[in-house]
């Protein structure tokens, strides 16, 4: 698509994307391609000097234990969290998708926490859960859980799961409500006139309908678990115990910061920029689809 | 219209408020325990209502600090948050607009190969560069400073993909028009481009004033001196030392304090919100 009019000048818009174009190149595209380039590299133990190794970062890296359960653990979170938000969402979506009185104060009511940082999530869900002063912690302990995240591994996945999920209700609340209220009303009341009830219309007629909407969510919800969830990671549990909690990116961020290893750290980037490129290439494909429907 | 039993209804209402309780209760713990008295928090003999220590937690979170590992000031750390947001969020903007400015209304030779620049970005996240990044803001003496907070994050390609698909809808009469009326391109732009991208531009600044405030990797990274601190980096430093001398009183203080700005945004502006969501998802 081009515009059948433009204006005539050789500098000007060279000029009006500078800006961004230096930013972009900068900021981007040079440290971009030094992860790449380090990932290939091998220092030696006292920053003397560089070899060029091949893959050898990277086949170090999956040979590591730790780096292959980042991985696993990292998918399990996703999944966990995609779960537990998507179907909570739809619940709460599905219930204010009814012409109810009061409609929009359900909304508003359900999507502000949208706007709140996760670092602020995870101190929210720690000071509920604190097991020697949390509220909620208090009464885990007295239904007889011994609940303790800072020591139980599964408790402080549990944890990080749970607050992870409840910040993106509100998103996913939001895109399901409004692809439900795209449904076409006359095909409800189609099956609703066949003598389908309301749990045998929600499977066969709304849920089918609607799952190009939980296709997109689940996209943006992983890359959310992915990405978004380092701040609720380093404010509730850094990554431990032990690293029970510790995902990819987390791992990144705990390696380089260590200093080790530039070159395993580079590569565990590259590995993550081949994952976004992935996630970013199956969202597009499906918006494309999305908007022929 | 499909039958809606009473019994039903009831039922939905119902669900819908156990929703709203359990996304709201973390949030009301928070600003209850802001109002309390720090010795019964610590003793977990918290109460479910609300204290008398309101104006005294506050005074002393924003004006003085928590006493724990950072001596800063909350006040400080709002500001902080508030210029990142706002050079974050305007800054976007206005690099934005003007290439998609150039991409649509120009023809040059480099414009589609600088499009896909811009728009392959989407693609490296801070996330998977994070320390080559922060190498260049360190080799170009920008740490601790505002331009180092906000420049590496100011590249948008959402922003220009819709400022673009913006553009190829307004009418080419328009232009026409304007250069019978003999307006070059500056005139042009700030004349009739500009005003009509208001809506579009107000939509996109909800969305990345909340995006920027949020911030927390990228600052975490690149800011040594407590004076520099934005919010939510303050608020994870206070809770970094033991349990017993975490004055939890405070944190949620700035718990509350740091979720205000772009919770008063998603409500007051709900409707800008909800379309500036919608569209930067495409």
């Amino acid at each position: 698509m081009q515009k059948q009019s433009v204006f005539q000048s050789k500098l000007l818009p060279y000029a009006l994307v500078a800006p961004q174009l230096a930013i972009v190149l900068v900021f981007f595209y040079w440290p971009a391609a030094q992860a790449v380039l380090q990932s290939f590299l091998l220092q030696d133990a006292f920053g003397l000097s560089t070899t060029f190794v091949w893959f050898e970062n990277y086949r170090d890296l999956l040979g590591q234990p730790d780096y292959f359960a980042a991985i696993v653990r990292t998918f399990a979170f996703s999944f966990a969290i995609a779960a537990a938000s998507l179907s909570s969402a739809l619940l709460l979506a599905v219930m204010a998708d009814r012409p109810l009185r009061g409609g929009t104060v359900y909304r508003t009511l359900l999507i502000w926490p949208y706007a709140i940082a996760p670092p602020v999530v995870g101190v929210l869900w720690v000071f509920m859960l604190n097991p020697s002063l949390g509220v909620l912690a208090r009464g885990l302990r007295s239904m007889g859980i011994d609940w303790n995240p800072l020591l139980d591994g599964t408790q402080a996945a549990t944890l990080i799961i749970l607050a992870a999920a409840w910040k993106q209700i509100s998103y996913n609340f939001l895109f399901f409500l409004a692809g439900l209220q795209s449904i076409p009303k006359s095909v409800i009341e189609a099956a609703a006139i066949d003598g389908a009830r309301p749990m045998r219309r929600f499977w066969t007629v709304i849920f089918p309908l609607l799952s190009p909407t939980i296709f997109f969510l689940l996209v943006i919800n992983i890359v959310y678990a992915f990405f978004d969830t380092f701040g609720i990671i380093d404010t509730i549990t850094r990554g431990g115990p032990g690293r029970a909690t510790e995902t990819m990116v987390y791992k990144v961020y705990v390696d380089g910061l260590l200093g080790g290893n530039l070159g395993s750290s580079a590569a565990q980037s590259v590995i993550l920029m081949v994952l976004v490129i992935m996630l970013t290439a199956i969202q597009f494909r499906f918006v494309e689809r999305k908007v022929t429907y | 219209m499909v039958e809606q039993e009473g019994l039903q209804r009831y039922f939905a209402h119902l669900i819908l408020w156990i929703g709203i309780a359990i996304v709201a209760f973390p949030v009301y713990l928070a600003i209850v325990a802001s109002t309390q008295d720090n010795a019964a928090i610590a003793n977990g003999q918290m109460s479910l209502l609300p204290g008398g220590h309101f104006l005294e937690t506050y005074y002393r979170t924003i004006f003085v600090g928590a006493s724990g590992s950072t001596r800063e000031p909350v006040g400080t750390m709002l500001l902080n948050s508030f210029v990142m947001a706002m050079l974050i969020a305007l800054g976007k903007i206005a690099i934005s607009i003007i290439s998609a400015y150039a991409i649509v209304y120009f023809r040059f030779p480099l414009r589609m190969p600088i499009f896909w620049l811009i728009f392959i970005t989407l693609m490296l996240p801070v996330e998977v560069r994070i320390y080559p990044t922060y190498k260049i803001v360190a080799d170009l003496h920008l740490l601790d400073s505002y331009a180092g907070l906000s420049l590496p994050l100011i590249a948008s390609a959402t922003a220009t993909l819709l400022f673009r698909q913006f553009f190829m809808t307004v009418p080419d009469e328009l232009l026409e028009a304007s250069r019978i009326d003999g307006a070059g391109p500056f005139r042009f732009f700030w004349d009739t481009l500009l005003p009509l991208s208001r809506t579009n531009m107000a939509a996109l600044f909800v969305i990345l004033f909340i995006l920027g405030w949020n911030q927390y990797l990228w600052p975490l990274l690149i800011t040594t001196r407590d004076d520099m601190q934005t919010i939510q980096i303050g608020i994870r430093k206070m809770i970094t030392t033991t349990d017993a001398l975490t004055e939890w009183p405070v944190v949620m203080a700035t718990a509350v304090l740091a979720m205000l700005p772009p919770v008063f945004v998603v409500v007051v502006m709900q409707k800008l919100f909800v379309r500036g969501l919608v569209e930067t998802e495409k």
